[in-house]
């Protein structure tokens, strides 16, 4: 479980390395975008290539791992983050990429988002959301406006939908940022930040889908006639959870950009502070001699 | 029929061999702890134990008892009947004095139990241990302590080795405080010189069992040493009865040897976060026991798909739902095996005993890394919580080195190859052709890409169950104890070795011809068992499980399956409890006699 840190690789990482199978979203699909932008952060970073990890679960966006050609594991509903939890624990060399969507973040794994954030696991958590179920084409998600018709909600949704925002402000992560998959330069520096940030980050990122929810995210669309309303970082306490509160109350279509930021130390800090004392105090023994002695004190 | 040997008053000039003493009195009364000093004293003393004990359900309090099966040899179970009863409570009394042999010896607390029954022979000798003990210790009003008393009055009683108790008490104890150890030791002392006139005392036979390093634990302890010892240095839980120890343990004892154990937030996270591990090329084990193996479900056929190397720890208990949480029960076998969804093939290793639980530990270690799949380690409540004395394992010889091969993967490396087990590339590793896999659970082509195709996925079904059909060809026949053929083979997987072996030589010394055998490799199941059982007129699987709709227990169901043999028959008990010897060699004897 020691560090096997690395150098920095001293060629640049291309474009070209890092692309894998053709996407199989469907035409003009947010997630296009977000593909793009991950794509450009990892080269700007200059990520050593080999310990780039994408972590996913199940659904559209889900498929991400396998459009990029790094280290990849596609899991199963719901469990992206507790899966990752265990290797960026296991293995603190490594970069580690989660991607999802609504369904999987705020549903069937809603518990693990609350845990993921309060333990403050290193990892960057990228959720794609959609407002609908597409891979199952067209089902009520849990951020379906109230109103809005699908084939599960013919008179269109009477649940609450959740408020991602409020709820990750409340279960402790330490980055959490919104961003748009139409405003690439925006969503270009919530992954930078994201990254660069040490603990568990979460990008929450509006991408349209355009079979089954054409149009839902116009409203903070310019070019479409609406208004991409920017967080204004001068004027906003990052760390106060009260204000990140207060940002979060309206979120249709609400601001864009760091909502909280603050820093606590990790639980791959504090596990491993445990291991670093526990084998202190051992000094020079092997680890088999140290189950040797364990063994005579129960003779 | 319990064949231990019989410590009668009349009978002071022979020293005993086998003594099953049963203590009975509340859970907050430190009964466990007479027993695991006194299993630690057999250890020590190259005698062997085994403990057997009831833990109520509730939160706090509630009767309780404690077992303890001494014996100079070899000792296989916790005793059908007890020599002597030790009772604490009116009630404890009451409910117990029935598990008492004919003439058998019961001490009861004079100052608690107020009515005695004079029935079978038995001899009641009445000792205030609450009093005397509050008098040893010095006046103060609290009864703690008894427990100590009554130790020192069973170390005088079967005149124990005084000092080496003295010793381990004073380890326990000492850690504590002095004043702790102090009261302690007043405490045994008093028992120990208490006058017991109405019996004589009965030596217990020095111990004969071999080995110079000897120790006493029970089996959760000794299947995290064992994890330990085969390399495992990642792992991650929640807590659930009777699983819970192991956790416990792993968390505290891992940081020590460069690893980790995490408590999750629910049981799938639990499995995932082993998963994860797992995919970084760590050994990693979760565990649970079978409402929380059912939440594991999903994710252990995901491992199955993808190929992951991941130890799964189920402590059965009594089910289903929340059942019996703290009895013994071997209703999960199916479930380790089969549970699931699709064709999803695993490993299932059953220990025996708590000795054997370090030497599964470390063979689910190696074929987890051999085979790149689930590896299941299938214990159970009784293993799980009783105290064993055995030969400590030589760790020169049973050790293995943790390892994270981030070796750089050449040309010919694929994720999934249908002509070799999978050896998955790690993150970290390097690919010298630049191009990274995808570990996933969509079926999939050789280079981990999603496909369809009904010809590959057929090719990777089988791929994924020949490497299970692989190991069992190199599993060998389990060792016959008894007749190697004859009128009866008993057939038993896990903790109900002890007493089919008991049961195989009582039978054996009434002049049946019986054999037994205990299958560790619960699945796949090991070679040669058609032909063995083909050496039998009778083939009787005793099991901690129901009989089910067609009447066979679910070990005797797979082999039904398996031989395609007629003479398999079940004989079945759900009453959260083990197997007496004797209800074993009376379904034998019915077998045999065609009842």
């Amino acid at each position: 479980m020691s560090d096997t840190t690395s150098a920095a690789p001293a060629e640049k990482l291309t474009k070209k390395q890092l692309k894998a199978d053709k996407p199989t979203w469907c035409p003009a699909c947010g997630d296009f975008a977000v593909l793009a932008s991950f794509f450009n952060v990892v080269q700007k970073l200059n990520i050593p290539h080999e310990k780039i990890v994408c972590v996913a679960g199940i659904g559209c966006s889900s498929r991400f791992p396998y459009f990029v050609n790094t280290h990849g594991i596609h899991f199963i509903h719901g469990r992206a983050l507790p899966l990752a939890t265990g290797i960026s624990l296991s293995r603190p060399d490594l970069h580690v990429f989660v991607f999802g969507g609504d369904g999987d973040g705020f549903s069937i794994g809603g518990n693990h988002l609350n845990h993921a954030a309060r333990k403050n696991v290193n990892l960057s958590y990228v959720v794609m959301d959609n407002f609908v179920y597409g891979l199952t084409k067209n089902q009520t998600s849990p951020t379906t406006p109230i109103g809005q018709r699908s084939k599960t909600d013919p008179r269109g949704a009477i649940d609450q939908p959740i408020n991602p925002m409020s709820q990750l402000v409340s279960s402790g992560a330490t980055f959490i940022a919104r961003t748009h998959a139409s405003q690439v330069k925006h969503m270009n520096e919530m992954f930078e930040r994201a990254i660069l940030h040490p603990g568990f980050a979460v990008v929450e990122t509006l991408s349209e889908c355009t079979m089954f929810n054409p149009g839902s995210f116009d409203d903070s669309i310019p070019r479409k006639g609406g208004v991409f309303d920017l967080v204004d970082e001068e004027a906003q306490d990052l760390e106060s959870i009260a204000a990140a509160m207060d940002l979060s109350q309206d979120l249709s279509p609400g601001k864009f950009g760091v909502y909280y930021e603050t820093k606590r130390p990790t639980k791959n800090e504090l596990e491993r502070e445990w291991l670093t004392d526990a084998q202190s105090k051992i000094g020079d023994l092997s680890q088999r001699d140290l189950l040797k002695q364990r063994f005579a004190s129960m003779r | 029929m319990s064949q231990t040997a019989t410590p009668t008053p009349a009978d002071s000039s022979s020293d005993i061999r086998n003594a099953v003493i049963r203590l009975a009195g509340n859970s907050q009364d430190g009964i466990q702890s007479i027993g695991a000093f006194l299993g630690q004293l057999a250890g020590s003393t190259a005698q062997e134990v085994m403990t057997y004990m009831t833990i109520p359900s509730t939160i706090s309090g509630g009767p309780s008892i404690f077992q303890v099966h001494l014996g100079s040899g070899e000792v296989l179970h916790p005793g059908d009947q007890a020599d002597t009863l030790v009772a604490f409570y009116q009630h404890s009394y009451e409910n117990h004095l029935h598990t008492l042999k004919d003439g058998g010896i019961c001490f009861y607390d004079s100052d608690e139990v107020e009515e005695i029954k004079e029935e079978r022979g038995i001899i009641h000798i009445g000792v205030p241990f609450t009093s005397a003990t509050i008098e040893a210790i010095g006046g103060s009003a609290k009864s703690r302590g008894k427990n100590i008393f009554v130790l020192g009055l069973l170390c005088a009683v079967y005149q124990l080795d005084r000092e080496r108790l003295s010793e381990i008490m004073g380890r326990k104890f000492g850690k504590k405080s002095e004043d702790i150890l102090r009261n302690a030791m007043l405490a045994f002392d008093a028992g120990y010189a208490w006058p017991v006139h109405d019996i004589e005392h009965m030596p217990m036979a020095p111990g004969e069992n071999e080995g110079d390093k000897r120790i006493s634990t029970d089996g959760n302890t000794m299947i995290a040493l064992g994890l330990i010892a085969g390399g495992v240095r990642f792992g991650a839980g929640y807590p659930i009865t009777p699983w819970t120890t192991i956790m416990e343990f792993l968390r505290s004892e891992l940081p020590k040897y460069d690893g980790m154990f995490i408590q999750c937030e629910d049981e799938l996270a639990a499995v995932s976060l082993a998963l994860g591990a797992a995919y970084s090329g760590h050994l990693a084990i979760t565990g649970s026991s079978g409402p929380g193996l059912a939440l594991k479900a999903e994710a252990l056929g995901y491992a199955s798909m993808a190929e992951l190397p991941v130890i799964v720890v189920n402590i059965q208990r009594g089910g289903p739902s929340t059942g019996l949480p703290t009895s013994v029960e071997q209703s999960d076998l199916m479930q380790a095996i089969y549970g699931s969804h699709g064709d999803a093939p695993r490993i299932v290793l059953a220990p025996k005993n708590v000795e054997d639980c370090f030497y599964t530990a470390l063979e689910a270690c190696r074929l987890a890394r051999k085979y790149s799949t689930p590896v299941f380690i299938l214990s159970d409540q009784a293993i799980a919580t009783r105290l064993e004395a055995f030969q400590e394992p030589d760790l020169e010889e049973h050790w293995e080195e943790p390892t994270l091969d981030l070796s750089e993967r050449g040309a010919d490396f694929k994720p999934y190859p249908l002509d070799k087990i999978t050896r998955h590339s790690p993150p970290g590793a390097r690919s010298s052709e630049g191009k990274y896999p995808v570990v996933t659970g969509l079926e999939h082509d050789e280079w981990g890409h999603p496909s369809g195709n009904p010809d590959n996925h057929q090719k990777m079904t089988e791929k994924r169950r020949n490497k299970l059909v692989a190991l069992a060809e190199s599993l060998p026949t389990p060792e016959v104890h008894g007749e190697a053929e004859g009128s009866l083979l008993l057939v038993g997987w896990g903790s109900t070795y002890g007493p089919i072996k008991e049961a195989t030589d009582r039978l054996n010394s009434n002049g049946q011809k019986v054999g037994s055998i205990n299958i560790r490799h619960v699945h796949p199941l090991p070679n040669g068992l058609t032909e063995l059982f083909e050496k039998y007129d009778h083939i009787l699987v005793p099991e901690m499980n129901d009989s089910g709709m067609y009447g066979y227990g679910q070990l005797a169901t797979l082999l039904r399956a398996k031989t395609c043999n007629a003479a398999i028959k079940s004989v079945n008990k759900v009453q959260g409890i083990s197997f007496r010897v004797k209800e074993i060699t009376e379904a034998s004897e019915a077998l045999i006699a065609g009842k």
